[in-house]
């Protein structure tokens, strides 16, 4: 299929967690162009929050390592690409596990990746031990002037 | 956060006005208590009218919470939950021990 409609964006920030905000904000503002539903951007958002907070408390242990965020825009989807150089997840299985978490005591739920799993179309990790960890994730969007013209018909 | 406590039916209101993520939690799970240990309420409604957004870092501050509040005997409620953030409750099963509640 010829597609459409093509867009990119690159953004690196450092692991702080102030970060966690103006990432799912500058993520949400880019898809905008796909003018999403409310719920659908708020879905984004949240997975985009899940993920960046798992690099900051996770693959690093400093507040000064690097984030990589690449979203791309093909036809009516997009595709989140989180990526970290820190320490990897051993069991990515485990990880995905609802409830399970690393990090009790900081009063982790464990539903992250559930929740993002939940929120999104596509979620795929990939981790490399001391190396880091890149997850993947996509969501087709529905458009308000879609959604419209589906309640009219 | 603004608090607000009623005395004479030991109803503490939380209305928690900030986007919750996990940068965000960890002070309001330090203000919550403290009001929560001090007020000794027996009925604690957490608003969230002003809150816009929420990641899972929510989930582990309310369930927290909630722990706290049984603790000292009380009875826990949410009010004003927008859809979004129902969304994450529900699909977590928060709402089968955390409540929403529609009036005060």
């Amino acid at each position: 299929m010829k597609r459409t409609y093509e867009n990119e964006m690159r953004l690196e920030f450092l692991s702080k967690s102030s970060n966690e905000a103006f990432a799912r904000i500058t993520v949400a503002a880019f898809v905008s162009q796909l003018d999403p539903t409310i719920e659908e951007l708020s879905d984004i958002k949240t997975a985009v929050s899940e993920i960046v907070t798992n690099c900051i408390i996770h693959a690093y242990d400093s507040p000064d390592e690097i984030i990589k965020i690449i979203a791309k825009i093909q036809d009516n989807a997009v595709i989140i690409e989180i990526s970290d150089t820190g320490k990897g997840i051993e069991d990515i299985e485990l990880a995905k596990k609802p409830l399970y978490t690393s990090k009790a005591e900081l009063e982790r739920s464990g539903m992250g990746f559930t929740i993002v799993e939940n929120f999104m179309d596509e979620l795929k990790v990939e981790s490399i031990l001391e190396l880091g960890t890149k997850v993947t994730m996509k969501k087709v969007i529905r458009s308000e002037k879609q959604v419209e013209e589906e309640n009219n018909t | 956060m603004n608090v607000n406590f009623e005395e004479k039916d030991k109803l503490l209101i939380l209305e928690i006005n900030e986007e919750i993520d996990h940068h965000i939690a960890e002070k309001l799970r330090r203000d919550a208590d403290y009001e929560i240990q001090r007020r000794s309420p027996k009925r604690i409604v957490l608003d969230f009218n002003s809150v816009s957004f929420m990641d899972s870092a929510g989930i582990g501050m309310v369930i927290g919470r909630y722990k706290t509040a049984t603790m000292i005997g009380a009875k826990m409620e949410m009010i004003n939950v927008k859809e979004n953030i129902k969304k994450i409750f529900e699909m977590t099963g928060v709402l089968k021990i955390i409540p929403i509640t529609n009036n005060i």
